[in-house]
């Protein structure tokens, strides 16, 4: 484990050098220690692909004879020694989400198709066949960075990002997909869209998924979709 | 009260200090860009500090009062308008802006608190989510926002000392930590200004100056990211991440802007300037900590003044 600075108010983990299952694993569990230490001072916990950033606030950590950086990094160390003690294993959770692909929901599928050098209908199949699974959450609140993308649906990102993705597509790009929870500027190409929300900012949690969960897309008709609204 | 949003301004938010505990869920801390004119704008109208208040963007709103009350304005100063002192405003009155003096944004605080719902801990706008604020938007002409009734009894015949605001310059230096990647781009960073420029906003502000580049091609993973962190897309431009910034990046960088400087970029308007100094995370602390002493000098100074009132 590699502790450095993000600033004088964070300290980065960095548990791993490959975005894989396993590193995730070993991501969750110490974030899990770190959340269970309840320690003083610390703000936010941030679980990413092969990181833990621990976010501090150094004016309740600054009355010990060592420094805020050195405390919170002695807390990380002794955190990190207790989730290797119990190494934890992926929960089983699976959200299923219904995604209503192609046409008007979404209008890059056949470009995708050809790119890929096959039908529409395989597109769908292939992108509904499989589980992701959830490395990270961020870009824009709920966004899922997931992981499981068939190599036969990978294509490079848009060359100019679109001004406005509409909230709910469900986008590739390079090798992952993601749902875009929010409006937002986007640069991957969308194949459709989902009526669910991923985030929800009256509810708690706020977002829909976490680090850790699988999911599963589930194509639907764009009647079922309509009334679903 | 009711205030009757006349003009609206470029980009008029309702901002507070920010959420915290959410990062991990993507929503950023947020809240207002530059916290300590936040901060003073509330404690110059009798407020707790982190109450909601109006955030300006370089051209200011134009707000009609219904009842008479006291407001304040802090952080960049227009024409026309006091700055760090405690106004009174009648019912009916107009307040109108001159052109902006120096500085990027500033912070209307009036007295009881402008009333907007608490959504994730806080009662700032996100606009990439469009939650928080005055309906999860910028304010419209038109608009009518409330404040919380306020019967505080506050005089208005002073101001703050000038030696006791924040050092806002349109050239500073500000103070960085140096971020992972800092040694792939040698000293460059360093040695010349940077200018803002006008595609800056509450996510992140970008700046134009020597082409940064980077010895190394390797790709990073994406993680976590905070406000201040400076990073070094491939065409060599920095950008400084605010309040508003996504909660992971994964592109190099360079440094992290230190706690006790972020007002002084938050006030740096396009074709402003900044250099850069490096410091340790250490004294980045001790910065912060010089802040928060000054900052409680002012707190009972002006509690003082207005308990005397």
């Amino acid at each position: 484990m590699k502790l450095e600075p993000l600033g004088d108010a964070a300290v980065v983990a960095t548990l791993g050098e490959a975005i894989d299952p396993a590193t995730l694993v070993a991501v969750l569990n110490f974030a899990e220690a770190l959340g269970a230490a309840k320690a003083k001072g610390v703000t936010d916990i941030v679980p990413a692909y092969v990181s833990v950033t621990v976010f501090y606030d150094p004016s309740l950590l600054s009355d010990g004879p060592e420094g805020a950086y050195e405390s919170v990094c002695r807390l990380m160390e002794a955190c990190a020694l207790k989730a290797r003690a119990s190494p934890g294993v992926l929960g089983t959770k699976v959200v299923e989400i219904p995604v209503c692909y192609g046409d008007d929901y979404g209008p890059d599928i056949e470009l995708v198709a050809e790119y890929c050098r096959i039908g529409v209908d395989d597109v769908v199949s292939l992108h509904s066949g499989g589980d992701y699974l959830v490395h990270a959450i961020g870009f824009t609140p709920g966004f899922p960075y997931l992981g499981g993308l068939p190599e036969a649906l990978r294509i490079p990102r848009r060359d100019s990002p679109r001004a406005r993705v509409p909230a709910g597509s469900v986008a590739i790009g390079g090798s992952q997909t993601g749902v875009y929870p929010v409006g937002s500027p986007g640069g991957w190409h969308i194949i459709g869209r989902t009526p669910v929300h991923l985030f929800r900012p009256h509810l708690e949690p706020a977002s829909l998924l976490k680090p850790g969960d699988r999911v599963r897309f589930k194509p639907m008709s764009p009647g079922d979709f309509e009334l679903w609204r | 009260m009711e205030i009757r949003v006349i003009h609206a301004g470029m980009q008029t938010t309702v901002q507070d200090l920010g959420r915290k505990g959410h990062l991990a869920q993507g929503v950023p801390i947020g809240g207002a860009v530059d916290p300590i004119a936040l901060r003073l704008a509330n404690l110059l109208v009798g407020n707790a500090e982190d109450l909601p208040a109006l955030e300006i963007t370089l051209t200011a709103p134009e707000l009609e009062f219904e009842k008479d009350g006291w407001i304040a304005v802090c952080g960049a100063r227009f024409e026309g308008v006091p700055s760090w002192r405690p106004i009174r405003v009648y019912e009916g009155d107009r307040l109108k802006f001159g052109s902006r003096i120096q500085g990027c944004r500033a912070y209307l605080s009036i007295c009881g608190g402008f009333n907007v719902e608490r959504i994730m801990g806080g009662r700032g706008t996100f606009l990439p989510a469009a939650f928080g604020g005055f309906e999860g938007r910028a304010l419209r002409d038109g608009d009518v926002i409330r404040s919380v009734p306020c019967e505080r009894v506050l005089t208005g015949h002073w101001r703050m000392d000038e030696r006791v605001l924040p050092r806002y310059s349109r050239e500073p230096t500000v103070s960085v930590i140096a971020g992972s990647q800092a040694d792939e781009f040698g000293d460059v960073f360093y040695a010349e200004r940077f200018a803002v420029t006008a595609r800056s906003n509450r996510m992140g502000i970008r700046l134009e100056g020597p082409a940064l580049t980077r010895s190394s091609g390797i790709e990073l993973i994406s993680s976590a990211v905070a406000p201040g962190t400076v990073q070094v897309p491939p065409d060599g431009n920095p950008i400084v991440l605010m309040a508003d910034a996504q909660t992971l990046g994964g592109y190099p960088r360079i440094a992290h802007v230190a706690s006790a400087d972020i007002p002084l970029l938050a006030q740096l308007a396009p074709g402003d300037g900044v250099r850069f100094r490096r410091i340790t995370v250490a004294e980045a602390h001790a910065l912060a900590r010089a802040e928060a002493h000054s900052l409680a000098l002012l707190r009972q100074g002006l509690a003082e003044k207005i308990r005397s009132a």
